[in-house]
Parts: structure tokens; sequence; C-alpha cells
């Protein structure tokens, strides 16, 4: 089949308030092949192909489909242009069946003809392969079969232009096979194909062309007969940028905590954390990298107490002072851990949601940690307020007042008052993640150096990152995850982003190209 | 208990019944597409005060009132009234985004204030004793089906004596049913209240479905209004909580549909039939219950006979939760509001 060019994207621009997701991309799809939109998270793909699919409209920029400008405002419009993208999260509506999902929205007749729907559906599944029950309620379907019914119904609609974002994410490697499968069959149909991905070996499988963003920006696109995963990967994380951060050498590391064999299952069955072992010692910062997903929450949620973790899972705390007695953190409360001086600041995502009330003043936040502390009956506000005007003052942080909401101060400073508050209790383990989320340059160095504080004080540090720059200039160690599962444990000092890079698409099962050349470091 | 009793149970069942029936199919209306709204009281009070009020102007306008159009004049005034009140509700939580509980709750406020105000200023207005009485109108209202409703006794007595409104329940109700789950316009508004994302995604236009359906419902639900108005109280007003009393068992009745129109027919009439225990019960029957709870006085027992709707309510909650069936819930997206980008 002959290549013709699909859609043409050129210098589309797209910003977020003030974080430009994507700058001045251009792309071209063609039809009869598979293309790879590869990128670490946060690169801008889904941004990039959403704007495809109508979800967001480019601040600027161009898009031509076969060749003609179009402006596409709506879902709507991507489906008359034939555009059809399957989201990563399905969207499905659980009480509906397979056939009325399908025919949701569509305009052509008024009656629900269940046969004529029926038959349609059918004919699509003998074309390229796919098992559809149209009565089936989505509710009762395993999540390959949602998948299944998310092509299906992009296809009904007679989209021949179709994006897969994270399509594998959720599919045991089998249910991938026959993805697979069924994506090159429609590729052989003529249709053009875009998988939005970050693992590699995936991109080597199936792709024909594969098109790396980084930050927002285009790297490049190149011929997947021509690419490596070495290559990809350089491409994918790009040069090393050389920072300026103080990283002390750890003083007398002692062994503060022991995870063997931790595992966790998440809600929906499958596992977010498989056999993680690892030591954390006193005095020195553990990086945690991996792609966002992989297990991060998981970990630092099981070793706060705020996950189930499964049988034969081990966590043992060695206490400042103690050291020769084992103190299992398994089934104790988050409370009594948290006394133990083992703290969780900067839960991902959410740093209001979790870690701090917005609507409450700086007070307010230092007493949810000590609502508990003094007095029975009615809250002691003296200490608390004495607290946040230290740490206020220590750390810098402008607010007009110690009762202004937290909301309504910036991300830098909000990020400030949660580690104050943290280090206030003095822990003697700090785990942080994505502590500089959102944060400028000067903010994120002041963060830095609260970390490198407590580093110097004999603090054992977690710090889930996803800059690699930064991990490899602040971490002593750097722990890299894959799918909830330890693929590496590198020394930072010595670490490429390359080798992190390779071991945070490794797969079990695929060959990882570095680590086993180099061996593992730590 | 004899037969006449009982037949005068089941038409005074149908009749109360027919009031929260329009009240709740409104509501289911307005529930599948994601909307919350807890103004179904007021909605009912706007929509009664305004039939009232355009029936008593006509009426008074004119010496000899023509049935059909006191019949006109109060359905469409009462109609508008009540869609006007779920237009007010579309505005603040689709456009604006308000909170659906406070600003159906507020609804309700409004509702019974300005139509106690107004009702009450009627009563005032028409002198005498101090009640306004549509005659001719709630005699239109009131209009039986002719000839089946006497050709066939005991049968014509329990089936069609009835006013031609309760038939219009019916028929709304059945439509409700065959247009939520057998058409195309069906499927996707109960798409926008599952997960309006979805919906959006496929292409619906969410905002002017949940307007449409809120008011559509609003509508229905001022039928029970207008109802109440003309044949439950025969063209009069009087300032009392009933309405609202009525609009909030719609409510419950909607959980206890499982948001089924076609439940709500039967479901009224068992909260009507309920709703009347107090008097239609055997005494026998009553002073042993009295007798079994310790109460001193059989009056005291239609209080607890009164509970009964909501008691029934409670247990179908508690029994649909313990099945735990997907398709016997609320819509998912309930009381949300939905903005496309906020993601």
């Amino acid at each position: 089949m002959e290549r013709t060019c699909a859609v043409r994207m050129v210098n589309i621009t797209k910003t977020f308030g003030h974080v430009t997701a994507n700058k001045s991309i251009t792309l071209e799809i063609n039809r009869g092949e598979i293309l790879a939109l590869l990128g670490e998270n946060g690169s801008g793909k889904t941004t990039l192909m959403n704007m495809l699919s109508g979800i967001y409209y480019p601040d600027s920029g161009e898009i031509y489909v076969d060749g003609k400008k179009v402006s596409i405002r709506s879902p709507k419009d991507a489906y008359a242009l034939k555009i059809g993208m399957i989201h990563q999260h399905y969207k499905l509506i659980d009480v509906f069946t397979a056939a009325e999902n399908i025919v949701l929205g569509q305009k052509t007749e008024k009656s629900l003809a269940k046969k004529q729907i029926a038959a349609k559906i059918k004919e699509i599944c003998d074309k390229y392969g796919f098992d559809v029950d149209p009565d089936q309620k989505v509710f009762n379907m395993s999540i390959s079969q949602k998948q299944t019914l998310e092509i299906v119904k992009v296809l009904y609609r007679g989209a021949d232009i179709l994006i897969l974002d994270e399509p594998t994410s959720v599919l045991t490697p089998q249910e991938t096979e026959k993805l697979f499968g069924v994506i090159r069959r429609m590729r052989d149909h003529g249709h053009a194909i875009v998988i939005i991905t970050h693992k590699l070996h995936e991109v080597l499988a199936v792709s024909d062309r594969v098109a790396i963003l980084r930050k927002g920006e285009f790297v490049g696109s190149i011929k997947t007969s021509e690419a490596t995963e070495l290559s990809l990967t350089e491409m994918m994380v790009g040069h090393k940028v050389e920072l300026q951060i103080e990283r002390p050498t750890p003083v007398n590391p002692i062994k503060r905590l022991e995870v063997r064999n931790l595992t966790v299952v998440n809600p929906d069955g499958l596992k977010a954390l498989d056999n993680v072992s690892f030591d954390l010692y006193s005095g020195e910062i553990l990086g945690i990298a991996g792609i966002a997903g992989c297990g991060q929450k998981e970990l630092l949620e099981a070793i706060a107490g705020l996950v189930r973790t499964e049988p034969g899972s081990r966590i043992i705390y060695y206490a400042p002072g103690e050291e020769h007695v084992e103190k299992s953190l398994i089934g104790k409360s988050p409370k009594e851990i948290k006394n133990l001086g083992i703290v969780l600041s900067f839960v991902p995502e959410d740093r209001l949601g979790m870690g701090l009330v917005g609507s409450m003043g700086l007070t307010g936040n230092m007493m949810l940690k000590s609502y508990d502390e003094n007095g029975r009956i009615f809250m002691e506000r003296r200490s608390p307020r004495k607290l946040a005007e230290e740490i206020k003052s220590q750390l810098d942080i402008s607010t007009p007042s110690l009762n202004t909401p937290v909301r309504r101060l910036s991300g830098g400073n909000v990020q400030k008052v949660l580690v104050g508050r943290e280090i206030s209790a003095s822990p003697s383990v700090l785990m942080t993640a994505y502590a500089v989320r959102g944060l400028d340059i000067n903010t994120s160095y002041a963060i830095y150096r609260l970390l490198n504080e407590q580093k110097k004080k004999g603090v054992a540090l977690i710090y889930v990152g996803e800059d690699l720059d930064v991990l490899l200039a602040l971490c002593d160690r750097i722990l890299v995850l894959s799918a909830g599962r330890v693929t590496g444990i590198l020394d930072g000092r010595r670490a490429t982003k390359e080798e992190v890079g390779l071991l945070m698409t490794t797969v079990e099962g695929m060959k990882a190209g570095v680590s086993e050349k180099e061996g593992t470091h730590s | 208990m004899t037969l006449d009793s009982l037949i005068s149970w089941i038409n005074s069942a149908v009749i109360f019944g027919t009031v929260i029936m329009f009240g709740s199919v409104g509501e289911i209306l307005t529930e599948k597409s994601g909307n919350l709204n807890l103004g179904v009281p007021g909605v009912m009070y706007l929509g009664g005060v305004a039939s009232i009020a355009g029936a008593h102007f006509y009426e008074n306008y004119t010496d000899d009132p023509n049935k059909v159009i006191c019949l006109i004049i109060a359905l469409i005034s009462g109609i508008i009234a009540s869609a006007l009140g779920g237009l007010i509700y579309s505005f603040l939580t689709i456009t604006l985004r308000a909170n659906q509980n406070v600003t159906g709750l507020t609804l309700t406020i409004f509702g019974s204030g300005m139509a106690n105000f107004f009702g009450g200023s009627l009563n005032k207005l028409s002198g005498g004793v101090g009640q306004i009485s549509v005659l001719t109108t709630s005699a239109a209202f009131r209009t039986k089906i002719p000839w089946v409703s006497s050709a066939f006794g005991r049968i014509s007595e329990i089936f069609f004596n009835y006013n031609w409104m309760v038939y219009l329940a019916i028929i709304i109700t059945i439509a409700a049913d065959y247009f939520l789950y057998k058409t195309r316009t069906g499927l996707n508004l109960r798409a926008i209240g599952e997960n309006p994302a979805t919906a959006d995604a496929a292409g619906i236009d969410v905002a002017r479905y949940k307007y449409l359906a809120t008011c559509t419902g609003c509508a229905i639900s001022g039928l029970g209004g207008i109802f109440y108005v003309m044949c439950y109280i025969k063209g009069t007003w009087e300032n009392s909580g009933t309405i609202e009393a009525l609009g909030w068992l719609a409510v419950a009745l909607v959980i206890f549909t499982m948001w089924r129109p076609i439940n709500a027919i039967w479901g009224s009439y068992l909260f009507g039939a309920c709703f009347w225990l107090n008097i239609y019960m055997p005494s026998s029957i009553s002073q042993y219950i009295s007798t079994i709870l310790r109460v001193k006085q059989i009056t005291h027992l239609q209080n607890i006979y009164k509970m009964l709707p909501y008691v029934v309510t409670i247990i179908v909650l508690i029994i649909v939760s313990l099945r735990n069936k997907k398709e016997n819930q609320g819509p998912a997206a309930l009381g949300l509001s939905y903005f496309r980008e906020e993601r």
C-alpha cells in the first residue's frame, strides 16, 4: 500500500497557564503506517494527540488532513475527519451494553435498531479479528475487552486515522501481542495508526516509524528499522544537563530501613509493586526513578502504612540509637509509623489534596499534625502558631499572614510549608515525592538545600523525582522502578542518564541492554 | 373491610399517587441527565400557583368562561412557571456550575415562598370566605372519561373512575420510559448522567441535553402541582406545606423506582395507598397494632402510617445496595457539574 500523508501538524504550540506542553511541533502521520510517538511522561505526547481528537485546541499552528487545512474544535469535528482516539482512560459507560456504547452520540437513526447495529459490529469484528459481544454490559468486561470495544467503537464511526494512548499499559503480554496483531491488520487495510508509548521494546516490535518528543519539543523521527534501544533512549532523555546541586558525601551511614520482597496489589488486582527489596541508610538520599505510575506512590505509601502489603513483604525499621532492634512496620497504623519518626511529605500529584488543607492558614495546617497532642476538648493554637512563625521565617515563606489560606500561596511556598512541617517533627526517615514539580529554578534549589540540610543531620531520605538530571545530581543512590519491579540500583555519582533511562523502560523478560553489560552498581 | 371501602381506598390512592407520579417522572428525566434537582417541591408549587392564578384571572375576566380555554390557560401558565423554575436551576448549575444540592434546596424555598405569597394574596383578593376558587377550571380538570367511567360497574369504579389527568400521568410515564430506554436521544441522555466526559467525547452536546432535560422534567413535575391544585384540592388554594411534603415524597419515589419511570406507576399508587392507610385500615388491625406497639390512642397510629412511604423507600435502598446490581444504581454522575477542560 502506498504511504500517503494523512495528517500534517505544522508548528503546533499549546500552553496551559505558564507551562508549555507543546512547543512548535511539526509532525506527519501517514496512511498504511504505524507511527510510535515516544517520550517520557510529561513530554507532551498526549496533549499533542488530544489536539487531533478535539479535546484541546492549539494556541497556534496548523493542522492539515489529507492536504486540507482543518480546524478541530470538538470530538465531533475529529470524527467527521475520520480521526478516532482511544484514550488511556476508557471513555465507556459502565451500565451500557457494548452496542449501546458503540452507537452513543451517533445521529444516523432515531430508534435503536439492535439487529442492524449488531450486524455492523460483527462485520467490523470479522474484518480485523476482534471479538465483541454486542449485548455484554461494560462492567462485566475485562480490561482488554474494554479496549477492544473502544477500538471497535472508533472503527464503527468510520475512523481511519487511529490514535492509541498508552494502549498496553494495562494489558498482559499475551493481550499486548493480540493487540499488536490487530494494529498491524488495521495498518494493512490502509489506516493511519499512532501509538503513544514510552516502552521502547513495543516501539521496536510494532511501529514502522518513531517520532520522539522531549519536554514538549519535537526531537526528530526515524524509521524503526534504523533505530536501536540505545539510540531511542538517547533521543528520549537527551544529553546530560549539568546542575549545580550540592551533594555532600554521606557521613557514617547506618541502616535505617530494610525493605524485602515488598509486594502491593492495587484495587484492579494488578501488582503495583512486585518483590521490591532495598536498604535505606542514614545520611543519604535515595532517589527513585521511573516512569509515572510504576509503583513510586505505592512504595512510599507502603512504608508510611497507607496501603496494605501482601503476605511475605517485610519492612524493618532501625531506630536511631537502637540499631540492634528490628521494628517491623508491617501492620502498624500510619500514626504509629509517623510516631516512629518516618514521615511522608509531598504526596504525588496533589500536594494540597493530601498534605495540606487549602482553605486553612499556616497555623491550621500545622495543627493537622499535632491536633491530638495538647488539650482534650479545646484546640490549643499557641504552639502551632509558634511553629508556623518559625517555619515562615526560616524557610522564607511569603504569605500575607499566618491565617491566609494556603491555597492562595504560590506553588513554591506551599511546598515549603509542607516540607517545613514535616521536618519540624525531626524525622529519622523523610520521604518526598515530586518535591519540585511545578516550581521555578530558585525555589527548586531552596528545596534541594532543605533536603541536603536534613541529610547532613543524618536523616535518611527517599526522593521520588521525575527529572533525571536532578536525580543524578542530588541523589547518592538511584533505585529504578519499572512496572513495579526494581530494575537496578545505581550509584548516583557514576550512573549515566542513558543507563537510568534504559532501566526505566526495561520490562522483565525483555533484554535490557546496558544493565546486563555493566552490571548493577551500588 | 367492605368492597366499597376497598375501592374507595384504591381511588384515593390513585388520586394521591398521580400527584407524585408527575413529580417523580419529571425528576427522573432531570436526574438521568446528571442533575440532582432537589427543587421539585418548589417547582410543583410554582406550577400549582401559576395555574390557579391564570385560571382565576381568566374566569374573572369573562362572565362565561369556556372550559377548554380554562384548561389551556391553566396548563400553559403552570407549565411555563415550572419550566422557568427549571431554567433558573439549569442556568445556575449547568452554566455557572453552582452546587446542585444548594441550588435545588434554594429553588424549593423560593418556589414555596413565591407560591404562598401569591396564593395567599389571591385568597385575600377573592374576598368572601378568604379562599379563591376556580370552579369552571377545576371542573374541566376533573372531567372524567364519558361512558367508560360508569359502563362496567365495579371495573369502571376501580379503573376508569378518574379524571383525564390521571391517565395523562400514566401516558407521560410510559412515554418517558420509552424515550429513555428505546430511543437514541434517550440513550444519549442517559450517557450524560452516567459519564458526561464520555458523552462529550462521543459528540453529544452535554449542556444542551442537560438544559432540555431539566426544563422538560420540571414542566412535568409542575403538572403534579397543577393536578394537586385543580383536582386534589378542587381548584382552591391554601397556604399549607402539603405541596412541599408531596414534593419530597416524589423525590423519594425517584429512588424507589430505581430511576425507571415505568416503576413510578405502581410505586406512586403504593405510596398513595400507604398514605391513606390510617383511614382505610380496618380498626381491628389498627387496634392489634396499637397493642403491640403500646400506642395508647389509635389516632396516634396515623403518624406511623404516614411514615410508611419513607420506610419503604429505605427498605428498597437497603435491598438494592445488598444486591449490588450495577443497573439499578442511580446515574453515576448524578449531582456533579461537568466542565470539559477540568480533568
